[in-house]
């Protein structure tokens, strides 16, 4: 650790930040400006968030289709849609922690909305042991399936009790997985829980359900592309550059070091339970995972599709280029990190910490700590508080 | 990062006062912050604001710390199920219970709240039941039917022990300046009871589930600190007095200063986590090994989910999770209405109760020892009045007494819990009802709050807001 070296770096940031601070012309300087890598982000955010609903607006429509027509092979292609929309969803949660709309103000809720976990899924529907359990089991209680009901159910009575959004849709489309990882299979609903007469009871309820809550992630997601088209575009843009890039290297170093690291892998890791994968029942955790971090450096390059320009790493090789390469190494270490651990995630889990599959998942982890870590290192060198 | 705060302190004071100097107007002097008053957690706190903001680990904490706290994290949030089941580790649920789990009334690591209209299942309030007298160890005597609390939920094999409602009635206060405000004064009521009448001089003692943060932070200031707060016979006559509660610490089986709770009945955050699993969920412990039981259920006969069903490992687990959640930092911190809000608060003697700054010692989570933490309570017992009492003595508290509330987060429990919601049973529907509610020894400071005028109040509510 050179703290020497930062003391004097923060000492001289401050004194040009003195300089500059009776002055509202922020292009002193002749490399990147902050508000450069601040707009560009805003349009990462906004055309990542486009592709999620487009994908998901396919996911409805698969589940539309399933549902007036159930055969195995419209289950199929709902399932596909599934993995699909978590494609291009999985990115957008670098977005997350950052003081944004995705969980932060009016719309704070949203976050939650989409993409709660773990579940407790015999709050929605018939669990091994309980084939009564759930709202679509309970019509008395629920007798009509709606946006509000659902909404209003979402962690009512703890936070496990999720009623809505991705997670909540991969328990209807593959149920429990209550197989042994080492069968190498997902849960094993059958379609015919969705055919009048078929397996299980309410099939009519389940579909409904099904498509309400396909229906509530499109609009949700539309409020966030409202939110990065207008309002909280406008106020991000118009805010102090310092806070946003605050928020931004916050926000990916919480999700590397924490939410990540920590919560999504270490926690399943030590319990060694599939449930406390992510997407447990349909075993795309490894996917998760890997789209989590790829959001990470998608914000950290200012990089996404076709939007390509000055970022995170721009500024900060420039205002410290050890740290800059450092970070690089660090960041590209994790992805080969967590590239190396073992697909389906519950197998590479279900012998513990110490096992070699184990091992990889403690490197990936560790991998990113480290580099969430050091990242938090650049708000010094970036003069942010 | 926190270690990069305090190199920094140094450059920015020039900074600060050039920042100043560009100023051109202000005929006064503006009010300013302190250095590091943001800072409510010291190293523990966090800067996100989000509706997960009570949930951040201490971002001090080491790799294998962080782990475990995730690791408490889950087990905070996981549905606790009938025995017995496949999932042993998490089996044992009841047979009496008030929630499944430590989300269900501390949502997102917030607060609790009393159901909003008759029929909703509540959202974090309980109800203590006891009768007059002291039992064993010097805790309350039980109701002699439901036992120590009422539990409206059991397993699907047992008849839960009934229903509570809760009902309230107007209460008017005046301003200074003519203006009313209209409080409402809740009682408790029980329109159904599966196991017969309770005896008539029952104590009922509301309580709300207060959020998590900084409660390790609590933990680690030192008792010399605790105590010179004290001054349990007013002897400096400033109308305060602080009394310390003496509670029994069932680990080392002795009578230990107490600090959690709202009548800080509970010595430490083990015991504290400890009594919620069993009283709240129905899990026993090492420290509790006993279900909660109604007279004529014979509680042996049915399956539980092992002796005891949380081993210390995950008691443990939960109780640094509890101990590590991250203070968020202050908001608005530097915007003079705030400042000024700051400064009433002060003048009014709020803070005679509501010690803004504590001093952490050491503590065996290292990033909670020596800290410079902003709290907003002094942790003691304080008389606060009839209006409030719940007429339920605890330990050495009166049944007029309630510990000093730490207020830091208070702002933030709209973002996390959708409600504004305060005091033991979440009869105050916001700030400035709260502080109305005021009395005993709290009446003078809440009497100069109803003569400042409303732009004054609104300061006042505006600093809280930002805790």
């Amino acid at each position: 650790m050179n703290f020497k070296f930062n003391y004097l770096t923060a000492a001289l940031l401050a004194t040009g930040l003195v300089f500059t601070a009776c002055s509202n012309d922020d292009d002193l300087s002749t490399g990147t400006q902050k508000s450069a890598v601040t707009s560009n982000y805003a349009n990462l955010v906004l055309a990542n968030y486009q592709d999620a609903l487009t994908d998901a607006q396919s996911l409805e429509t698969a589940l539309q289709t399933f549902t007036t027509t159930p055969t195995d092979a419209n289950f199929t292609a709902a399932k596909n849609a599934w993995f699909t929309a978590r494609e291009s969803y999985g990115t957008t949660e670098a977005f997350r922690f950052a003081n944004g709309p995705i969980d932060t103000g009016s719309t704070e809720d949203i976050e939650g909305y989409l993409n709660s976990w773990p579940m407790d899924e015999a709050h929605v529907d018939y669990v091994d042991g309980d084939l009564t359990a759930g709202i679509i089991n309970n019509a008395t209680l629920f007798p009509t399936i709606d946006k509000n009901t659902l909404i209003n159910q979402n962690g009512n009575g703890g936070e496990e009790k999720v009623s809505i959004g991705y997670h909540a849709i991969e328990f209807l489309l593959w149920g429990q997985d209550n197989t042994a990882p080492s069968a190498g299979l997902p849960g094993q609903r059958p379609f015919t829980d969705f055919v009048d007469a078929g397996t299980a009871s309410n099939q009519d309820r389940r579909r409904t359900y099904i498509n309400v809550c396909a229906d509530l992630i499109t609009d949700h997601l539309e409020v966030m592309i409202e939110q990065w088209t207008g309002d909280y575009k406008n106020t991000f843009l118009a805010q102090d550059t310092d806070t946003s890039l605050t928020d931004m290297i916050n926000s990916i170093s919480e999700l590397s070091r924490s939410e990540l690291a920590i919560e999504r892998m270490s926690v399943a890791l030590q319990n060694q339970n599939q449930e406390d994968e992510h997407s447990c029942f349909s075993d795309n955790t490894d996917r998760d995972i890997r789209l989590n971090l790829e959001g990470i450096v998608n914000v950290y390059n200012g990089s996404y599709s076709t939007v390509n320009g000055a970022s995170l790493k721009d500024i900060i090789t420039e205002a410290d280029s050890d740290l800059g390469t450092e970070l690089d190494v660090l960041l590209t270490t994790a992805t080969t990190e967590v590239d190396a651990t073992l697909s389906p995630f519950d197998l590479a889990i279900v012998n513990g910490p110490t096992s070699t599959e184990g091992i990889k998942v403690q490197n990936a982890v560790r991998a990113l700590v480290a580099f969430g870590d050091r990242l938090l290192d650049a708000k010094v060198v970036l003069g942010l508080n | 990062m926190r270690v990069y705060y305090k190199l920094f302190i140094l450059p920015l004071l020039p900074l600060l006062l050039l920042i100043t100097s560009c100023n051109t107007d202000d005929s006064y002097t503006a009010l300013t912050a302190e250095i590091g008053e943001e800072l409510s957690g010291g190293d523990n706190t966090s800067f996100n604001f989000s509706a997960e903001a009570f949930g951040f680990a201490a971002p001090n904490l080491s790799f294998d710390e962080r782990v475990t706290f995730g690791v408490g994290n889950s087990l905070f949030n996981q549905s606790w199920v009938t025995a017995p089941a496949s999932t042993t580790a998490r089996d044992g649920l009841g047979p009496f219970f008030n929630a499944r789990n430590c989300s269900g009334c501390h949502f997102k690591d917030g607060r609790g709240r009393a159901s909003a209209f008759a029929g909703e299942l509540s959202h974090g309030l309980l109800l203590r039941l006891s009768t007059p007298g002291t039992g064993v160890n010097g805790g309350n005597l039980p109701e002699p039917t439901y036992g120590g609390q009422f539990q409206d939920n059991s397993i699907l094999s047992q008849m839960d022990e009934g229903i509570f409602e809760v009902v309230y009635e107007p209460k008017i206060v005046t301003y200074g300046d003519g203006t009313t405000v209209s409080l409402r004064n809740p009682t408790y009521t029980f329109p159904l009871l599966n196991y017969g009448a309770m005896v008539s001089n029952v104590q009922v003692s509301p309580r709300v589930a207060n959020q998590m943060i900084g409660l390790g932070l609590l933990e680690a200031v030192p008792e010399s600190t605790i105590l010179a707060l004290a001054d349990q016979f007013d002897t400096n006559g400033d109308g305060i007095s602080g009394k310390a509660n003496y509670v029994y610490d069932i680990a080392s089986g002795t009578n230990t200063l107490g600090r959690f709770g709202w009548k800080a009945n509970q010595p430490n955050l083990r015991q504290q986590v400890a009594g919620a699993f069993a009283g709240d969920i129905g899990i026993t412990s090492s420290l509790f090994p006993d279900e909660n039981c109604p007279t004529g259920v014979d509680c042996s006969q049915i399956p539980n989910g092992g002796t005891p069903e949380i081993d210390d490992t995950n008691l443990d687990k939960v109780t640094f999770y509890s101990s590590t959640l991250a203070v968020p930092a202050r908001r608005n911190f530097e915007d003079q209405d705030v400042l000024e809000g700051k400064q009433l608060f002060n003048e009014i003697s709020c803070t005679s109760c509501h010690v803004a700054l504590l001093q952490t010692g050491n503590h065996e989570i290292a990033a909670l020892s020596n800290q410079t933490i902003r709290p907003y309570t002094d942790l003691l017992l304080h008389d606060m009045g009839d209006d409030l009492a719940d007429n339920t003595p605890d330990f050495l508290a009166t049944g007029n007494e309630w510990r000093t509330p730490p207020l830091w987060g208070t702002g933030l429990i709209e973002t996390v819990n959708d409600h504004t919601n305060l005091l033991h049973d979440g009869r105050a529907r916001n700030v400035e009802e709260a502080i109305l509610w005021h009395g005993g020894e709290a009446s003078p400071a809440q009497e100069r709050f109803k003569e400042l005028s409303s732009i004054e109040r609104s300061k006042i509510i505006a600093f809280i807001n930002s805790l």
